[in-house]
Parts: C-alpha cells; sequence; structure tokens
C-alpha cells in the first residue's frame, strides 16, 4: 500500500524544524532580507540542530538520517523563508555532498566534519558566465597540471554559499585536458583564500537576497594536485546524480514557500476585514485558498514521491523532474495570489508574501530551468530531439 | 551529579485555552499540548551541567497519557531517561498535591540537584519550587538567571525587579529558572532517533504508595471555585486635538500612571 505518512521521527523532526523557523528565523528574516545580510546566527543554530548533517553518517558528524528527512526540513524552513533555505540546501547537496561521495578519505576527514556541523560552508563551481546547464558543451575554465599543482583559469557565475565569511572551500569543475577535441571534465577543490581565487562581490539579487551568490575569477590559481576530488575526466559525471538529487530538494523548498504562502493567507484572511466583512468570508478568498492548498498539496507529494524512490534506491529521475517542474510551478502561482490577497500590502516588502514572491521566480530557474526539467521528462519519455 | 528535571505538559500559550464548565479544570482537550515555555530553560541547563559536570539527567513529568509526547521531547533534546507519573485519579490536582506526589518519585529517582521552570504557563501558581523545597528538606533556590555548581555547592543568579541577588547554596537543591538562563536547544535528528530507545518508567499513584484519596481535585486544599472569560478589549480614548492635544494626551498617561 503507498503511504505518505510520515513516521514518528520524520514527524517529530518536522515539528522541531516548523518550530524553529517560526521561533528563530521569522522574527529577524525580514530585517536581513531587506539589508541583503547573510544570516550568520541563523545558520549557526541551524548547525547546532544538526541540520547540514542530517544525509550524512554519525562517522563525519552527521545524523545518520536520509535524503527524504533532509528535504522535509527545507520544505519546512522555506514555509518561513526560502534564502535560510536554499543556504542549507546548496551546503549539503552542492558543498558537502559531492566531497562525501568521492573525496578521498583524507579529503572526507579535513573538510566534513566542519561542513556537518555548519560551522564551514563548501560551494559548487559549474555554471559560467556563458553557461549552465549547457555545460559541458560550453565550459571555459580550465586547470592545467604543472608538476604537483592544478592552475586553474576562468570563472564561475551564480555560485552559492562562495563568499560568506565561514565557507571554507569551493569544488569547481575545470577542463583539464582534450581527447578527440571533447573536454575532459575534473573536479577540484579551491580552499578560500587561494591566492589567485577572487570572489567577487555579491550579486544584487531580486530574491533569495540573504543567500550568498557570487561570481568567482580563477587567474593562475594554484592548488595541490591532490586536490582533485574524485576521478580526473569524472567531474560532470560524478555531478549528474548530484544534480537529480538537487532537483528534488529545490522541490521540496519550492513546495515549502506554497505551503507558506496558505499559511500566510489563512492567518490574513481571518484578520483583514474589507467591505464591512472579514476576508474570509468571500468566497473569491476562498477559492484563492481552496486552489493554493491544492497546488501545495500536489506539490508536496509529488517532491515526496521523488525523495522516497531515491531513499529506497529506485530510478527517480523523472520523478525528480517532475517534482521540480511541478512544485516550481505552485510556488509562483501560490506567490501570485498571496500576493493578490493581501492587496497592496503585498506589494510591500516588510510582509512575507512580498518575500515569497521575489523569491518564487528563482525556483523556475536554479538548478535547472523548468525548460531543462521539461527536457529531461521528454528524453525518459523516450521522445528524442529532432534535427534543428 | 544527579540531575532531575521537572517537566509539565501545558496547553500552547498560542492557542485559545479553556477550562472545563462541569469542574472548572484545565480542558486539554481544546488546546495542542506543549511543554511548559519556562522548563525547556530548565532542560537545556540540566543539559549543560551535565555536560561540564558528567553524571545523568532525568526527565520527571506528572501528567496524562499524553504528557508522554512532552517526556519524548525532553528526551530528544539529550536527556537520558524519564519517570512518568500517571493516574487517572491525579486529575484536578493542585500545587500541594503535586508536590507530595513529586517529592515521592525523587524519594525514588534521588537527586543531586532538580531544576524546574519558575512557573507553569497554565495554572501560574510558581510555588511548586518551594513546597518541593520543603518536603524534601532540602534548599530552594528559585528565579535563577545563572547556575554555577563546583559538584557540592550551588551559586545562582536570583533574578529580581532590581537586578539579581547572589545564593549560595548546598547540594542537594532544587532550583527553578527563568527564561533569562539560556537559549535552550532544539532537538536534533540523532536525539530524536535515540530518544525512542531511553528508558521511561511510568508509575501510577500505587506504584508511590498513595491512594487515590490522596490525590485529584477532592484532596487538594485549593479549588477554582468559578471563572469567568477575559472581558473584550474596550475601545481605546480619542483624544481630539483642538490645539491642546499635547497637554491632554500627557493627562492621558498621567492618569495612568505611565508618566
Amino acid at each position: 500500500m503507498v503511504s505518505f505518512t510520515l513516521n514518528e521521527e520524520q514527524e517529530a523532526l518536522r515539528r522541531t524544524v516548523e518550530e524553529f523557523a517560526k521561533g528563530v528565523v521569522a522574527p529577524v528574516i525580514g530585517r536581513h532580507y531587506e539589508r541583503g545580510e547573510f544570516p550568520y546566527e541563523i545558520v549557526t543554530r541551524m548547525g547546532k540542530m544538526g541540520l547540514f548533517g542530517l544525509p550524512f553518517p554519525a562517522e563525519y558528524g552527521g545524523m545518520d538520517g536520509d535524503y527524504f528527512t533532509f528535504c522535509l526540513a527545507l520544505h519546512e524552513l522555506a514555509r518561513v523563508d526560502s534564502s535560510v533555505a536554499i543556504t542549507l540546501e546548496a551546503g549539503v547537496s552542492l558543498g558537502a555532498m559531492p566531497i562525501y561521495r568521492f573525496g578521498s578519505a583524507e579529503q572526507k576527514n579535513r573538510w566534513l566534519p566542519e561542513l556537518v556541523l555548519g560551522e564551514r560552508l563548501a560551494a559548487f563551481g559549474l555554471t559560467e558566465p556563458g553557461g549552465g546547464s549547457d555545460i559541458p558543451g560550453g565550459m571555459r575554465t580550465t586547470a592545467q597540471l604543472d608538476g604537483d599543482e592544478w592552475v586553474i583559469s576562468g570563472s564561475k557565475a551564480f555560485i552559492t554559499n562562495s563568499g560568506t565569511s565561514i565557507t571554507s572551500v569551493v569544488t569547481a569543475l575545470a577542463i583539464t585536458g582534450r581527447t578527440d577535441g571533447r573536454p575532459e571534465i575534473s573536479a577540484i577543490m579551491v580552499p578560500s583564500g587561494t591566492p589567485g581565487f577572487i570572489v567577487g562581490p555579491e550579486y544584487s539579487k531580486v530574491g533569495w537576497r540573504c543567500s550568498d551568490t557570487r561570481e568567482l575569477a580563477f587567474s593562475g590559481c594554484r592548488v595541490p594536485a591532490a586536490n582533485l576530488l574524485g576521478e580526473r575526466g569524472r567531474g560532470y559525471a560524478q555531478f549528474l546524480q548530484t544534480l537529480d538529487e538537487g532537483r528534488i530538494a529545490i522541490a521540496a523548498l519550492a513546495a515549502g514557500l506554497a505551503q507558506g504562502c496558505v499559511d500566510e493567507c489563512l492567518r490574513y484572511a481571518a484578520e483583514r476585514t474589507a467591505f464591512g466583512h472579514q476576508l474570509g468570508h468571500y468566497q473569491a478568498t476562498q477559492f484563492k485558498i481552496a486552489d493554493m492548498a491544492a497546488r501545495a498539496h500536489l506539490a508536496r507529494l509529488a517532491w515526496y514521491d521523488a525523495a522516497a524512490r531515491l531513499v529506497a534506491g529506485q530510478p527517480f529521475k523523472t520523478e525528480a523532474a517532475i517534482a521540480k517542474l511541478t512544485c516550481s510551478n505552485a510556488a509562483m502561482d501560490n506567490a501570485r495570489d498571496a500576493t493578490q490577497i493581501f492587496g497592496g500590502y503585498g506589494f510591500m516588502n516588510e510582509f512575507p508574501v512580498a518575500r515569497f514572491y521575489r523569491d518564487a521566480k528563482v525556483l523556475e530557474i536554479g538548478e535547472g530551468t523548468s525548460e531543462v526539467q521539461r527536457m529531461v521528462i521528454a528524453r525518459q519519455l523516450g521522445l528524442r530531439a529532432g534535427p534543428g | 551529579m544527579n540531575i532531575v528535571v521537572l517537566v509539565k505538559q501545558v496547553p500552547d500559550t498560542w492557542s485559545e485555552r479553556r477550562l472545563r464548565a462541569d469542574d472548572s479544570t484545565l480542558d486539554r482537550d481544546a488546546a495542542d499540548a506543549v511543554i511548559n515555555e519556562l522548563d525547556d530553560y530548565a532542560i537545556e541547563e540540566g543539559l549543560r551541567l551535565q555536560e561540564a559536570h558528567g553524571g545523568e539527567v532525568t526527565i520527571v513529568s506528572m501528567g496524562p497519557q499524553k504528557a508522554a509526547d512532552a517526556i519524548r521531547k525532553a528526551l530528544s533534546m539529550g536527556a537520558d531517561k524519564a519517570v512518568h507519573v500517571t493516574d487517572e485519579a491525579l486529575r484536578g490536582s493542585d500545587g500541594l498535591v503535586t508536590s507530595a506526589v513529586l517529592a515521592s518519585v525523587l524519594g525514588r529517582t534521588g537527586f543531586d540537584l532538580v531544576i524546574l521552570g519558575s512557573e507553569s504557563t497554565d495554572a501560574r501558581m510558581g510555588t511548586l519550587a518551594a513546597m518541593l523545597a520543603e518536603r524534601l528538606g532540602v534548599p530552594q533556590m528559585s528565579f535563577a538567571s545563572k547556575v554555577e555548581t563546583d559538584g557540592s555547592k550551588i551559586t545562582i543568579h536570583r533574578q529580581a525587579d532590581y537586578g539579581y541577588d547572589t545564593v549560595e547554596g548546598a547540594l542537594p537543591a532544587v532550583v527553578s529558572v527563568v527564561e533569562k538562563i539560556n537559549e535552550p536547544r532544539y532537538p536534533s535528528f540523532k536525539g530524536i532517533m535515540a530518544a525512542k530507545k531511553k528508558p521511561v518508567e511510568t508509575l501510577s499513584l500505587a506504584d508511590l504508595g498513595m491512594d487515590a484519596s490522596q490525590a485529584g481535585l477532592a484532596a487538594s486544599a485549593t479549588q477554582v471555585v468559578s471563572f469567568a472569560n477575559r472581558p473584550p478589549r474596550a475601545a481605546g480614548t480619542i483624544v481630539t486635538d483642538e490645539g491642546d492635544g499635547g497637554a491632554k494626551a500627557a493627562e492621558f498617561l498621567a492618569s495612568r500612571k505611565f508618566i
């Protein structure tokens, strides 16, 4: 029998993160958002409660949880704020996970313990100013072996968590050679502060304003040959699973935002009066909120299914793409409806729904655009690209 | 150090709370149940003292079956084991009866230090620490905003309106804490997973050598005889400014002793 009921421990974790989001994040995040500040204090506390260690084993200080429980935490955080949720998402699935999965014993022992505790953050550099999902074809960053050092040149764009004061390392994908004209791509770890590794200023973003996103430049940046992460030439292949998993995480985050819109509107509909009646008494409001709740529900089921498949060791590529597409649509639709229900206040930055509106758009873009999700789904269905 | 933290399950402060119409006791079905907020600080302080001095943290809670949820949460925060006193005959017990029952439990568990929140958010009596200390014949250290111990002696900052008193006593002792004392931790997933394997001893009144006549509403020294809902908020006072608005506003504030 198929069931999407959380077990007792999952429900306890969900409730704990919900309480944390309401008690610790909600009261201060608006001010951080306004100023575009990275919420160090919140990240420290998330680390202390083990959120960065959720999918990792106790051996490295992790919580012995799994990817589903990790996504559950993202969902609950995103009901209140997406910036902290994406900081956790990127810190775990892009930062620590590739090191855990492909790192040598030495690399894992050196980097993981601090990352798992949220005391430090790691970032992953795939996207470049000239290309995102069309990497590897469009990749320009190169790394050449010179004696026992890699010399890295190039740049990366939109890299989350790459420039905080607690960022310890960025894993960059770079072309390390060519065979028959085809690029050989490898993953190389570049510790923060390495000469020639230039961290750009923060972007001014429409949403996710408390998350740290930067452009990175490598100019003759030298790191030891031993900083190669995983196999030489397997950098992109290794990263593919990370991408598929990351889609589920972003889906969970988007579903959380969609639910957050419902939460906010229910509260507002009970408080606000218009034309002499409570807003929630008007069928126009009720139908909107009912539609929003339905979208949030379906979104949640979509990522539950994809995450459950992942955890069970079943194929999940199609379901992950469907979840990402469905959940980001729900987030956009709900954010639009929520701001509408809030009227003028919905357009004011100090109201959470305004933050949701600004944060929703990137969910259709990051970790594979909605178009890329459709491409993935179509390929999985056996549809092939035609000429031109 | 053998640390016992007393935990009470209460209706969520943020939900609508009601008394029962029939016997004026708390309507426990009307609101979500949570750990009494100040007890979170007591648990945190117990865990910190354990981290510094070793030993064990035992949670003791008296309450209905459902209080097992509060106990589970305390265990997921890191406490080692728990005792749950539950008995239908306990319903309606006031502070005096509660203190007798808890003193009896503490006699069984033994203790170097008993920590509890300085009051519960439902009854708000704030008398349990004193009653327990009296029954157990140990020092009462109340309203602590800071606790230090060397294992035989205990020093607290007793929070007051004017600042704090530094109070010293010998262990064993009973300490009640205020919210200034620390920042309670949130349970980690590892803590949540570990909690279900931790021992919880369930005791009835009979297990404590007490019978039903010594507990509950009938045995209580105090009873709620009637209650009234808080009156709805009255409309505010509107001061019309006819050039003397400032003076009128000041007059209003002065009449309420704000200035």
